[in-house]
């Protein structure tokens, strides 16, 4: 019976396709877009092809996650450690902050942020600045910029990968070698010579520097505002799962409040919060495709939606589209599932 | 003699309701060895809480080394600096091997540098007979390794005074003999204690007074010989004859 | 005077914070206040009644009615209104001990039918209204409730499916759940209204209230199957053993002994799956849909209210935030209530 109902679907759907004219498979990623995109990480114009359009878009995607998770991680541990302090004030605040952030669709923030204050901005004439190098205003937001050759690419990476290995390497002078690393790395930069261009006011708008659309700045501060009121929740459970004996063991060892929270409580802590931040984590990936709703070219938006539109494939691209988000959800699954692994306390298991 | 390191004064604390310490005053002289005891609920673990403000109290005074715990966090940090504690749960740190957890303190707070504190580390594991657990992960000690490792961790911080809040109650019996070997030694050094127990044999072999506790007050004060031989109030003799049965 | 002095200034570090704190508040809450309320346009029913430079509140108060029923026809509302007392009836069951949680679960699903044929009117002798003209709080509570009541007995099948000792079950109900989750909730949507209607014959349509329905409840049912399963996790291997023994099979089991237990375990998780899909229904918008926040969006392109965005967007959070908090309370208040019991 369940083979008679798929023959049947399989029928309808070859069916559907041939009369709309549709012709199945993924020939569609070779031919010329015809459309252009307005933010992009690498090369597109119009006369590139459609597999390349998805790149742009998975591309945006992954940056807008990147950077939302910076920041929210930064801020929710911020706000979550915040709950604990002393300070009643500070305390009542962020609190009010997860409960307020986390109660509202996230979709009317990033409304709310791109309707109601990016785009009501004022144009660049009357552009809200700060100290000459960043300009805010209705076309987005300018910041000044770094070009660099490919040897200065290598170069920089090779610093923070250096500058990784030196925090993540255990050992007593970490930040003095940190230092270091940064130190050597801006000087190699300069002789390298990277080239700071600063946005300047042009007529009726800006030229050089490098500049964030609206667009983007709406969708990163609503994804991590919104994912920070979620990680302080985590943080705060965290920190309460850490059994009390810990916290007076440290203080009756006159351990400073930082080093309590630092070498005793936060590593202990931290067992509980990675499994559900990298959860967060992947929320905020797959809720940047609200992307969509104010045109920022992520690959929701870019693929299915414009590429969708123009071709009508719609079985390939949302199979696309969802084995994408697919197979980021896995992988991360997978890497927490060695990482859970590694860090299980020694002697709990014989 | 001189003034007692340790005097607490009609100290009173409440848990809503309940009453945990209902007008303790205790004196404590330097070198002293004493072993609080009583039936469960009387207020002993409250009690050595209270005297490095692990528990604030809601009236009444304590002073450790004549500093008052009431003049605010800079005065508890002093007295603590100076006074260790053993807990019934070990409270070990789990993530950090033996010798962290060992110099974790003594670097962090005392400022000490990594190889002293190592050296020193070495020195308190010797003297709780367990050198060679150092780079082990305390999950993967006994229970009774795991609170010789926090006796030693307290001991890295020199303290003048030590507290143990019921140091063998999370043991299994075949362990037992062996932490209080270390605290007998301990003791025999002339280290200033304050003991939560329930080891009588303890309390008979080192203690220079026993205090007996009962819902929250201190019912008798006596060196272990008359203590045992000759107690006055009926309550502590219902306490004895209970406890010295098995 | 004390407390101030304690969990206010009690170090040069936490003055600090005090004082700046309470500066950052002033210099925002003011003129929030003074917009929001103070200077803002209550009453009138013209955009030209709007002129203080606060915010424009009669722009909300006449578009009331529109962001509760959509564009369902004035004169039927009543059935909206009359079918909301029926299901909060229903749901109120669930708080009153004397009625079992079985049968308040099928009074719900009795009133959500009952409910879908009134407001369709279909096979009926009201007026038929099209689903198209749905809208508003309206479409937004269907949807949430709609999808969750499909989801709810998948769910259940799914999370015992992924304990099954029956491999080819459990890895097809495992693959199932983690599909969906994995996937963000826009390309379900959008795969139901695009592909959904591939699989049908020709000339077959499915209304698109419906498609959106089954799309939201796919997605729901998986996290509620993953919610489900930890409840059931949570019971201990003596009920299985203790059913086992007295000889009842593993539906019965089921029925009657574990999920009863599990799922009261689960009510607060339950509960934060609701509070999220209730959130998550603002997605049908952008498959051109007019939810809550869609007819709010739709209305501030209106020529005569343009310039509103604000307004409208503050609005639209003040409810859902209303919403969303009362229920994460009620959540946290039975987590609380079912802690102190077990102890």
């Amino acid at each position: 019976m369940l083979i008679a109902g798929a023959v049947w679907l399989l029928g309808n759907i070859f069916d559907n396709l041939a009369d709309r004219g549709i012709a199945s498979g993924f020939g569609f990623l070779r031919s010329t877009a015809g459309f252009g995109i307005s933010t992009s990480l690498i090369e597109f114009s119009e006369a590139s092809s459609i597999g390349r359009a998805f790149w742009v878009g998975l591309l945006n995607t992954l940056l807008v996650s990147a950077i939302g998770i910076v920041l929210s991680t930064i801020l929710g541990f911020a706000i979550g450690i915040a709950r604990f302090s002393s300070n009643w004030l500070l305390a009542r605040l962020a609190v009010i902050y997860v409960e307020t952030i986390r109660n509202i669709p996230l979709l009317l923030q990033i409304f709310f942020w791109y309707f109601a204050v990016l785009r009501s901005l004022p144009g660049p004439r009357q552009s809200h600045e700060l100290g000459g190098l960043f300009f805010l205003n209705n076309r987005g937001f300018y910041t000044p910029s770094l070009s660099l050759d490919a040897g200065g690419v290598a170069i920089l990476f090779s610093v923070i990968l250096l500058a990784v290995l030196a925090i993540l390497k255990r050992g007593q002078k970490r930040v003095v070698k940190l230092c270091a690393f940064l130190a050597s790395g801006l000087f190699i930069f300069v002789a390298v010579g990277a080239e700071f261009s600063l946005p300047e006011l042009k007529g009726f708008n800006f030229s050089g520097g490098m500049v964030l659309s609206p667009e983007l700045v709406a969708l990163v501060i609503a994804l991590s505002t919104y994912t920070t009121a979620f990680i302080a929740e985590i943080v705060r459970a965290g920190i309460l799962s850490v059994p009390r004996g810990q916290i007076e063991a440290a203080s009756t060892l006159s351990l400073p409040y930082r080093d309590q929270m630092r070498f005793v409580v936060l590593p202990q802590a931290l067992r509980v919060i990675v499994p559900l931040l990298t959860n967060q984590y992947l929320n905020l990936t797959k809720n940047s495709s609200l992307a969509a709703a104010i045109a920022f070219p992520d690959l929701v938006s870019v693929f299915a939606g414009t590429v969708l539109n123009i071709t009508g494939q719609a079985i390939e691209i949302i199979g696309i589209t969802m084995a994408v988000y697919l197979t980021i959800s896995l992988s991360i699954a997978f890497a927490m599932n060695v990482f859970n692994r590694n860090t299980a306390l020694r002697g709990t298991s014989p | 003699m001189s003034e007692p390191v340790i005097a607490v004064e009609r100290v009173h604390k409440w848990f809503g309701t309940h009453q945990a310490l209902d007008g303790v005053t205790l004196n404590v002289k330097s070198g002293e060895r004493i072993v609080v005891c009583g039936p469960s609920g009387s207020g002993k673990s409250t009690l050595v809480r209270c005297i490095n403000r692990l528990e604030s109290t809601d009236s009444g005074r304590i002073t450790v080394n004549q500093i008052d715990l009431a003049e605010g966090p800079l005065a508890v940090e002093q007295v603590r600096k100076t006074v260790g504690m053993v807990f019934q749960q070990f409270n070990l740190f789990p993530h950090l091997t033996v010798e962290e957890n060992l110099c974790l303190a003594p670097v962090r707070s005392l400022g000490l540098s990594e190889s002293v504190a190592k050296e020193r580390a070495k020195e308190y594991l010797e003297r709780v007979h367990i050198p060679e657990q150092a780079k082990k992960f305390p999950l993967q000690l006994s229970g009774g390794q795991q609170q010789r490792v926090a006796i030693a961790r307290a001991l890295c911080m020199e303290p003048a005074i030590m507290l143990f809040d019921e140091p063998t109650s999370a043991l299994d019996p075949e362990m037992i003999k062996e932490v209080l070997g270390v605290i007998a030694e301990l003791a025999d050094g002339g280290m200033t204690m304050v003991c939560v127990t329930h080891e009588m044999g303890l309390a008979r072999a080192m203690a220079d007074r026993i205090v007996f506790l009962d819902e929250g007050r201190v019912i008798e004060e006596a060196p272990p010989s008359e203590f045992f031989t000759a107690p006055k109030s009926d309550r502590t003799k219902q306490f004895l004859s209970r406890i010295l049965q098995h | 005077m004390q407390w101030t002095r304690q969990n206010l200034f009690s170090s040069w570090g936490n003055t600090l914070t005090t004082l700046l704190i309470l500066a950052g508040l002033l210099w925002a809450l003011v003129p929030l206040l003074d917009w929001l309320i103070v200077s803002a346009d209550w009453r009138g029913s013209k955009r030209v009644d709007c002129s203080s430079g606060g915010a424009c509140w009669v722009y909300v108060a006449e578009r009331f009615d529109q962001f509760l029923y959509g564009f369902y026809p004035e004169e039927e509302r009543w059935r909206v209104d009359l079918m909301a007392v029926v299901l909060l009836g229903s749901l109120s069951l669930f708080l009153w001990s004397r009625v079992s949680g079985r049968t308040a679960t099928a009074c719900v699903f009795l009133s959500l039918i009952i409910g879908w044929f009134t407001l369709t009117g279909g096979e009926s002798s009201l007026p038929p209204i099209e689903t198209r003209l749905w809208g508003g709080m309206m479409l937004t509570i269907v949807l949430t409730v709609g999808g969750l009541a499909l989801a709810f007995p998948v769910a259940i099948l799914l999370a015992l499916g992924r304990r099954s000792t029956i491999p080819v079950v459990k890895i097809f109900c495992t693959a199932f759940i983690e599909l969906w989750r994995g996937v963000p909730l826009i390309t379900v949507l959008f795969m139901a209204s695009v592909m959904l209607p591939l699989f049908l014959p020709d000339g077959a349509s499915v209304d698109k209230l419906l498609r959106a329905l089954i799309g939201v409840s796919l997605f729901a049912g998986a996290y509620l199957a993953e919610v489900i399963r930890g409840g059931l996790q949570a019971i201990p291997r003596g009920q299985y053993e203790a059913a086992a023994a007295l000889g009842l099979g593993y539906w019965r089991t089921m029925y009657y002994v574990i999920l009863p237990q599990a799922l009261r375990h689960v009510i607060p998780g339950l509960l934060n799956t609701v509070i999220a899909l209730f959130k998550d229904t603002t997605l049908v918008l952008i498959i051109g849909m007019f939810d809550f926040l869609g007819i709010i969006q739709a209305s501030l392109n209106d020529q005569e209210w343009l310039g509103l965005a604000a307004e409208g967007y503050v609005f639209a959070g003040i409810i859902y935030w209303a919403i969303c908090f009362s229920l994460s309370r009620m959540s946290k208040g039975i987590e609380l209530r079912s802690n102190t019991h077990r102890v």
